[in-house]
Order: structure tokens, then C-alpha cells, then sequence
């Protein structure tokens, strides 16, 4: 049995060791995303167009953003894709789920089948279904192949409409794994609970809406938090299947962000949008995550 | 687990229900492959047969030629180089990436489970939020950032990038696993001598096997599938097989060569679809970790 | 110079004193037992004799050296765990080396050690296999060849036979004993377990809210209990608690719709005498109390006893004895009758009381009045 008598050096590399393994990744997050948020904050108060300027102009790249029809037309489509796809999302992948969960023979082969859009890129989804949805080669021309002439379905093309076949393919991305995530919920809520429902006499209606899905209720808020995080952040899935056309019409503030920074050399407007953005972000994730951490812990 | 479903479908559905609920089922499953499908047909089209025939159809002549055009000879910039340069560059951005990203968040779970101190939920609170913000709030700067140190428009500077978006979540999955890792074990390895490094490395890293794979899959899936920091980030060079196959599919000269836009289409969701197809319980738990904290 | 001395230990953490004022000590090839309920403090004590927590103030020393300051690895001290730690990715040979191997040891050197330990511990069939594949009483056996192979100087239990089911726990617990009797070790061990305490240690110290309430040898602890929780916390069942008055040398105990009891001691304490018109709490252990048959027996070795009718209100055969449940001052007062005792329910009985055996506390203080 060796016993060397520590220095003091040593018992201090003990002592400060964790923290110094910790400090590189603290290090990288505090410069490169809370110095990032204060720096495009700042930018946001500034007079920046091509390149980042210092000189500060107060509020004027908020009050020009709420003027421009294109950044209005964002969040309206972002209110539109972001409540339509939380909710086909939440009520698809709840219907699959309570399906699947009937003892369904063949449930492995189509869970897999549900969920493998989640493993593609939106740059992939957006592809097929821009195609898909081409009323000169998609459904449209195959419906007219199969004979139904009459078939039309040109909302990828048609101002008022393109922002749902946003919603439809990014529903058809996402919905399996809401399905996944209620799946797990169902499986996880006690038998017994159930077994004493029936023997109160629940038919199979009530016993679904009386009492599992409102235990479901943690399921719906992580789906929801998770959800409407992709949505405000979307922006892949909408350059590959539209490409914010026709004209601007499927315009969000992601799309909206990069095109005004980078193409169109107004940085301070989009700094201001990315600020905001960040804005509706916390006010969803903030709350998530405080009273999580207090729960399990 | 559902025996109360097997026993109300015993009791109460009838067969009518029960065949209505596989339709709709079934549905579902045709709704969910239909693009797949589509794509997967169309690229073994001729350019032709996809013009004047339907989409849904099987195709008549064969041809494998969508497939290495798109692969290695489709013009993507003024060079016909195919998608074959940009798949490459995505493997030499995913790999350094997910490997120091996963081993930056391994190391901070074990900090922040087994040698706590004060302040340490602080830290958490914020890695943690760094998961969720909207990568438009740092994309100016990071711009900025690269072309200082230099690594504007390279791979590593990509890496760079994915790594530190990367670590809320890998430090997020590696510090709930270890979370529930006996505390016990890490104070016999204090007892039997093992430092910090050491019990790391002889006693939790040897169990973390589960953990490892669910954040690699979530980083590959991740980092292979964005787009974003790559078209914002990246210079022709570098560019990552996202960026190239949207300029290859959204490119407005020439004639559009359907069939090989699909092609490239599933080349790049080639890799993530195998590790989903290889490791779907793990790919499913990793979406549910990032999902639902605890 | 006690072999391992505990010296004004004091631990807080932020505000809240977890430990205050612990002064204990062994010597050499003794078992202290540290018991008490959660919460008491025990648990973090041996943390601070193993180092993995520090201490506020106070030292604690082995064999003279003090040891506040060493990393729990350079204490010399093993450990065997609750859960027994064993390191789920190694194979027994492997955790019983893991300590060795990190001491720098040959690997020669370390096999030897290893096939010693486990021959010992008779489990040499074992060494290839995984931990999960291990019974309970195999994994307790291999967390103390763990500990053993080191030859440290003190060893270490932290409540090691609360994860056993009731059989396999006396089992350990006569396992324990042995190991503790062949290789002469000194022991400090963690129970909340007072059978266990009582069974195991040349010397029992009993915690509550991070003080000790009394330290002493088994039998000192059971029959001379110094407050009201520790003559509540040790013994099963537990000391018979029973509000009295106190008047003269007689002592008064209420009886519902029945004269009052009256033990006449001849001569109290003058602590205890001083009492009279004040709260005064009598304990008497449940073999205190006990029938006639059990009473002679009492009498012959010449113990004051007395002699009363009470009703029985309940009758609980344990196999080996009959605890029969009265009521005196308010309380249920627990006796043990002799296995062929014959009665009902409901009756009044003769019960002979030990007067020899009984202790008074203050019962505003808790203290006892000896």
C-alpha cells in the first residue's frame, strides 16, 4: 500500500478538475450562443446593412419591421403552418396512437412506417413533395391518368393556398413521431386504473376520454413545446418546397431573417426578426423547462 | 403494458370496428410511403417515360442511369461533378462533429451528475436552453466569427458550428443517463483509488454503450440533415450534400432531369434512413430524450 | 489511545447542521455501530470517516494520524456499500482487484491476492461471473472480499443487509460476525436496524438529529437506555413507556374503570423521589413482565418483584413466548408470558412486575432520573 502525502497542487487539480473539463463546453456556449444573442441584439438597435455597424438608430428596425407587408405576411403564416401543424400533428399522432394501440397485428412493421419521415431531411421531404403535389406531374396528372379529369389540386401553386402544402408535408414529416411520443404514454399509464374503470361500468369511449387521455396530458405538452420550437424555427422544409413562393406568399420569419441578412443587405431588420423570434421561442421553452428542472430535481 | 386495449377490443369491438380500424391503419401506411414510393420509381424512369406517364406507375424501361448521373456527373455548380463531392464532404463534417460534440456532452453528464457543485443546475439550465433557441439569432455573428478565425466557408469550420449547437443536447442525454447511475459506484471508485479520469473511463464510460449510440444517431441525423448552417456557412467547396442537392434540384437552367433530382434525393437520405432502418429503437428513444426531459 | 478516534466532529451543509459535536471511539478489533433512524446523521458520519464527504470541524484520527485532510483512497479505510457497488461492466476478479490495480499493484501480485480473498470467502467459482448474474448473499460476499483484498486498516458498512430479504439478512448478519471474529478487524457499521445493532457491535452509539444520544456497549444501551428515544428506539418490541405519578416510594399507574396500580420500590432515586406531583414516564421492558411461571423464576434470582391483577386485553402467541397487551396509565403495555401460559382475553390475570428492571425518565425532558 502506497501512501503519498498529497501537496497541495495536487489536491487542487482534484478539487477544480471537473470544473476545468466543464469549462471548454461552458466556454463555447457562452460566446457562441448567449455572446451571439447579445451581439444580433445589438445589431438589431443599429443602422447595419451589408456589413455590422456600431451606430445605434433606437427602435427604428422594429417599427420598419411591423411596417413591411413581407414580415406581417410571416407571422401570419406562421400562425396559420404553426397552429395547423401542432394540431393535425397532435390529433393524428393521438388517433395512430390509440389505434395501435388495440393489439394491432402488424404493429412493428407499421410504427417503423409511421415514423421513418422523421429520419429524412426536410430538404428530402420538400423535394418529393414539391413534386408530388405539381398539379402537372404529381396527383393532380394522375388523377387525370386514372380518369377523374375533373381532379384539380393546384394549391402549390395558388397564393392563398401554398402555405397548407407546407402544412401537409411538414405533417407528414413530424406526425409519426407524435405518434411515437403518445404511443409511449399509452403504454405507460397504469393498468390498474383502467381495469378499475371498466369494473365502474366506462365504455370503451369514456374510458379513453374520461381517463387516459387526460393522463396523456404531460405527452400533449412536450409535443406541443417540441412542435411549435420546429415551427418557429422552420425554414428548411419551405426553400425546398417552395421556396417562399409563389411570390412571397409562403414567406416565414425564418425565410424572412435570412433573406433580408443576406440577400437583400438589410442585417439590422433581420437582426430584429431574429430577436424576435428568439422572443416567441423563450416565451414557449422558458416556462418548459423551469418547471421541469424543478420537478426532478 | 395495454392488456385493458387486447381486453375492450375482446369484448366490445366487433369485427366490422376492427376491420376499419386496420384501413385506416393501412391508410396511414400508404399516406406515409406514398412519397418514397414515388420517388423511388420515378428515379429508375427514364426522363421521358416521367413526362408523358404517371407518377404512381411502375416503370416500363429500367434504367439505373438517374442514379449515377445523380451520384457522379449532374451538374450541381459550372463543374458536372455529381453529388459524389458534397456526399463526402457531409461524411467529413458529420464524423468529426458527432465524435467531439458526443464526447464534449459525456463528459459534461458527469460532471454535472457526479461532481456537482455549486452553480452546477445553472450551467445545465443554460446548455439546455442553448438546445431550443433559433439558429437565426447567432447567424450573423457566427459569420463574422468563422471569417476571424479564419474559417470561413471550411469544413471545419462547419464542425465548429455543429458542435457547439450540438452540445445542449448531447450534454442533456448523457447527464440524464447519468443520472440515474448509482451514485454508490462512483464513491467505491473514490474508495479503491480511481480519480476522476479514471472512473470515467474504467467504470461509466464501459456502461454508457445505450446512451453512446442514442446520441450518436441523434447528432448523425442531425448534423447529415441540416441545411441551414451549411448553405449559410459553407462555401462550394465545403458544401454539404443538403445544400447540394436543393442547387441541384432548384437549379432553373437547363432541363429539369426529374428522375435524377429523385436520385439524389434519396442518396442523401440514404445514410440517416440506414441508421434508422439498423437502429430504430435507439433513433425512436434518442427523438424522445430530446423531447421529454427528466 | 483509542484505535479510531471521532473528535468534535461538526458537518453542516449551507444552514443545516447535519452533525454536531460527534466524539467516538474504537479500539482496535472493535464493531461500532452507528444506529438511528433516516435522517439522523449516521449515514454522512461514515462519509466523513470515509472522506467522500469533509468535515466542518472536529478530526478524526487512526492508529494517531489524523485523516481529515487524505482523499478517501488514501485513508487505508475499505468500504462495503448499500447496494454493494460492484462495478456492473467487470467480472468478480476484476472489482476485487479494481482497488489494487489502482494502487499501481503487479498483476501477478493482484491474482495472488484475489485467489487468497476468494478462498476465504468461498467464492472462487465465481470470480468469472458478472455481478448481475449474482444472488444477493454472492454479491455482499464479494463486496467484502472487495474490501478484505486491500488489508486496510478500517472497514466500513453502510447498511449492507437492508437489500436481503428477512432470511438471507441473518444470514449476512452471522457472516458478518464471523468475518469480523476470524480477521480481528475494526468496524464501523450503519444500521437503522437496532436488532442488527444489538447483534453485531461491541459498541453501539445511537443518533438522532445529528447527536449522540448514548454510546455504550449493547447491553449498557438496552438496560440502561439514557432518554425516552433511545429506550423507545432499541429493543423489540420496544421498552414499555408508561405515564406515572411518583408518591413517596410508591409509584402510581391509572387504571380505565379499575383502582389505580401502585408499585411500592421501597426506596426510589432521590431524583426520582424528588419528582412527586411532576411528569414522570416508567419504562419497563415487555419481559419485565411476565406471568407467575415466569415470575418464580424471576423471584429466585432474587429481583424485587410485585404482584398484580390486570386485565389482558390481548393475546399475541409468538412461538416462543406469549405477548399479552394491558393497559396501565393510559398506555398498551406490552408483557411477555411464558409459552404455556393458559388465559383469555379479557380476564384479569396475575402479573409480576420486575422492579429491578425498571427505568424512570423526566417526561418533559426526555432525561433519564437515575
Amino acid at each position: 500500500m502506497s501512501f503519498t502525502v498529497p501537496g497541495k497542487t495536487q489536491s487542487m487539480l482534484r478539487e477544480i478538475l471537473p470544473r476545468l473539463v466543464l469549462s471548454p463546453s461552458l466556454f463555447l456556449i457562452l460566446i457562441f450562443v448567449y455572446g451571439f444573442i447579445l451581439f444580433t441584439g445589438y445589431l438589431s438597435f443599429t443602422d447595419s446593412r451589408m456589413l455590422p455597424s456600431f451606430d445605434l438608430v433606437g427602435l427604428a428596425n422594429y417599427t420598419n419591421l411591423w411596417g413591411q407587408r413581407n414580415w406581417m405576411t410571416a407571422l401570419q403564416n406562421l400562425a396559420i403552418f404553426g397552429i395547423l401543424y401542432i394540431a393535425i400533428c397532435c390529433i393524428l399522432g393521438l388517433i395512430l396512437a390509440i389505434f395501435l394501440d388495440q393489439k394491432i397485428r402488424g404493429e412493428g412493421i407499421l410504427r417503423p412506417i409511421y415514423l421513418y419521415p422523421m429520419a429524412l431531411s426536410f430538404i428530402v421531404t420538400g423535394t418529393a413533395w414539391k413534386w408530388f403535389l405539381d398539379p402537372g406531374l404529381g396527383l393532380e396528372n394522375t388523377m387525370h391518368m386514372w380518369g377523374w379529369s375533373s381532379f384539380t389540386f393546384n394549391w402549390i401553386k395558388d397564393r392563398n393556398m401554398a402555405i397548407y402544402t407546407v402544412v401537409i408535408a411538414a405533417v407528414w414529416q413530424s406526425s409519426g413521431f407524435v405518434m411515437a411520443m403518445f404511443l409511449a404514454g399509452l403504454r405507460g399509464i397504469d393498468g390498474e386504473i383502467l381495469k378499475a374503470a371498466q369494473m365502474d361500468g366506462a365504455s370503451n369511449w369514456s374510458l379513453y376520454t374520461r381517463i387516459i387521455i387526460p393522463q396523456l396530458r404531460p405527452v400533449f405538452l412536450s409535443a406541443f413545446v417540441v412542435l411549435a420550437h420546429l415551427a418557429i424555427k422552420a425554414y428548411d422544409l419551405v426553400v425546398a418546397l417552395t421556396n417562399g413562393g409563389p411570390g412571397r406568399a409562403t414567406e416565414l420569419p425564418a425565410t424572412f431573417m435570412y433573406s433580408y441578412t443576406f440577400t437583400r443587405n438589410q442585417m439590422a431588420v433581420g437582426a430584429s426578426s431574429a430577436v424576435i423570434m428568439l422572443a416567441m421561442i423563450a416565451a414557449i421553452i422558458v416556462p418548459y423547462l423551469y418547471s421541469e428542472l424543478r420537478e426532478h430535481r | 403494458m395495454s392488456s385493458y386495449a387486447s381486453q375492450k377490443s375482446a369484448i366490445g369491438a366487433g369485427k366490422l370496428v376492427r376491420a376499419a380500424l386496420y384501413a385506416v391503419l393501412i391508410l396511414f401506411a400508404v399516406y406515409y410511403l406514398l412519397p418514397l414510393f414515388v420517388m423511388l420509381v420515378n428515379s429508375v424512369k427514364t426522363l421521358d417515360e416521367i413526362r408523358g406517364g404517371n407518377m404512381m406507375s411502375l416503370p416500363e424501361h429500367f434504367t439505373f442511369e438517374p442514379w449515377l448521373t445523380a451520384w457522379s456527373t449532374a451538374q450541381i455548380g459550372v463543374e458536372p461533378t455529381g453529388l459524389r463531392p458534397f456526399f463526402v464532404n457531409s461524411l467529413f463534417l458529420v464524423v468529426p462533429a458527432v465524435v467531439i460534440s458526443a464526447t464534449l456532452g459525456a463528459l459534461n453528464g458527469y460532471v454535472l451528475t457526479k461532481w456537482r457543485f455549486p452553480g452546477d443546475k445553472i450551467i445545465f439550465g443554460l446548455m439546455l436552453f442553448a438546445c431550443f433557441i433559433p439558429f437565426q439569432i447567432v447567424l450573423i455573428p457566427m459569420a463574422r466569427i468563422l471569417g476571424l478565425i479564419g474559417l470561413a466557408g471550411t469544413t471545419s469550420g462547419l464542425v465548429l458550428v455543429h458542435v457547439v449547437y450540438g452540445l445542449g443536447f448531447t450534454t442533456l442525454f448523457f447527464r440524464n443517463y447519468y443520472a440515474a447511475f448509482p451514485d454508490e459506484l462512483i464513491k467505491a471508485a473514490k474508495m479503491d483509488g480511481a480519480g476522476f479520469i479514471r472512473t470515467f473511463t474504467r467504470i461509466l464510460l464501459p456502461s454508457s454503450g445505450p446512451i453512446i449510440v442514442v446520441t450518436v444517431i441523434w447528432q448523425f441525423t442531425n448534423i447529415w440533415n441540416d441545411f441551414l448552417f451549411g448553405a449559410s456557412f459553407a462555401d462550394f467547396d465545403s458544401m454539404p450534400m443538403t445544400v447540394a442537392l436543393n442547387n441541384l434540384v432548384s437549379s432553373s437552367t437547363g432541363v429539369k432531369e426529374y428522375n435524377v433530382h429523385f436520385a439524389g434525393a434519396i442518396l442523401a437520405a440514404l445514410p440517416t434512413l440506414v441508421v434508422y432502418i439498423v437502429s430504430g429503437r435507439y433513433f425512436v428513444r434518442g427523438l424522445m430524450a430530446g423531447a421529454v426531459k427528466g | 489511545m483509542a484505535f479510531l478516534e471521532i473528535d468534535n466532529v461538526c458537518k453542516s451543509f449551507g444552514p443545516v447542521d447535519v452533525l454536531k459535536n460527534i466524539s467516538l471511539d474504537v479500539e482496535e478489533g472493535g464493531f461500532l455501530v452507528l444506529v438511528g433512524p433516516s435522517g439522523c446523521g449516521k449515514s454522512t458520519l461514515l462519509n466523513t470517516i470515509a472522506g467522500l464527504e469533509g468535515l466542518t470541524t472536529g478530526e478524526i484520527r487512526i492508529d494517531g494520524d489524523v485523516i481529515d485532510d487524505l482523499p478517501p483512497a488514501e485513508r487505508n479505510i475499505a468500504m462495503v456499500f448499500q447496494s454493494y457497488a460492484l462495478y456492473p461492466n467487470m467480472n468478480v476478479g476484476q472489482n476485487i482487484a479494481f482497488g489494487l490495480e489502482m494502487r499501481g499493484m503487479p498483476k501477478a501480485e493482484r491474482d495472488a491476492k484475489v485467489q487468497e480473498v476468494a478462498k476465504t470467502l468461498q467464492i472462487e467459482a465465481l470470480l468469472e461471473r458478472r455481478p448481475g448474474q449474482l444472488s444477493g448473499g454472492q454479491r455482499q460476499r464479494v463486496a467484502m472480499g472487495r474490501a478484505l483484498v486491500r488489508n486496510p486498516k478500517l472497514f466500513l458498512f453502510d447498511e449492507p443487509l437492508s437489500n436481503l430479504d428477512a432470511k438471507l439478512r441473518v444470514d449476512m448478519r452471522t457472516e458478518i460476525k464471523r468475518m469480523h471474529q476470524t480477521f480481528g478487524t475494526t468496524i464501523v457499521y450503519v444500521t437503522h436496524d437496532q436488532i442488527e445493532a444489538m447483534t453485531l457491535g461491541t459498541k453501539i452509539a445511537v443518533l438522532k438529529g445529528g447527536i449522540v444520544q448514548q454510546y455504550g456497549t449493547p447491553a449498557e444501551i438496552y438496560n440502561n437506555p439514557s432518554n425516552l428515544f433511545v429506550a423507545d428506539f432499541m429493543g423489540s418490541p420496544a421498552m414499555n413507556l408508561i405515564p406515572v405519578e411518583i408518591d413517596g416510594s410508591w409509584v402510581r399507574l391509572t387504571r380505565d374503570g379499575d383502582d389505580p396500580l401502585v408499585l411500592d420500590f421501597d426506596q426510589l432515586p432521590a431524583s426520582v423521589g424528588n419528582m412527586s406531583g411532576k411528569q414522570v414516564i416508567m419504562g419497563i421492558r415487555p419481559e419485565a413482565i411476565t406471568d407467575s411461571q415466569g415470575g418464580a423464576a424471576t423471584r429466585a434470582s432474587s429481583h424485587r418483584t410485585v404482584t398484580a391483577k390486570c386485565r389482558i386485553d390481548v393475546v399475541e402467541p409468538a412461538g416462543a413466548d406469549i405477548f399479552a397487551i394491558t393497559a396501565l396509565g393510559g398506555k398498551e403495555v406490552v408483557t411477555r408470558l411464558h409459552q404455556d401460559w393458559v388465559g383469555q382475553a379479557g380476564q384479569n390475570h396475575d402479573l409480576v412486575f420486575n422492579l429491578d428492571k425498571v427505568v424512570f425518565f423526566d417526561a418533559q425532558s426526555g432525561e433519564r432520573l437515575r
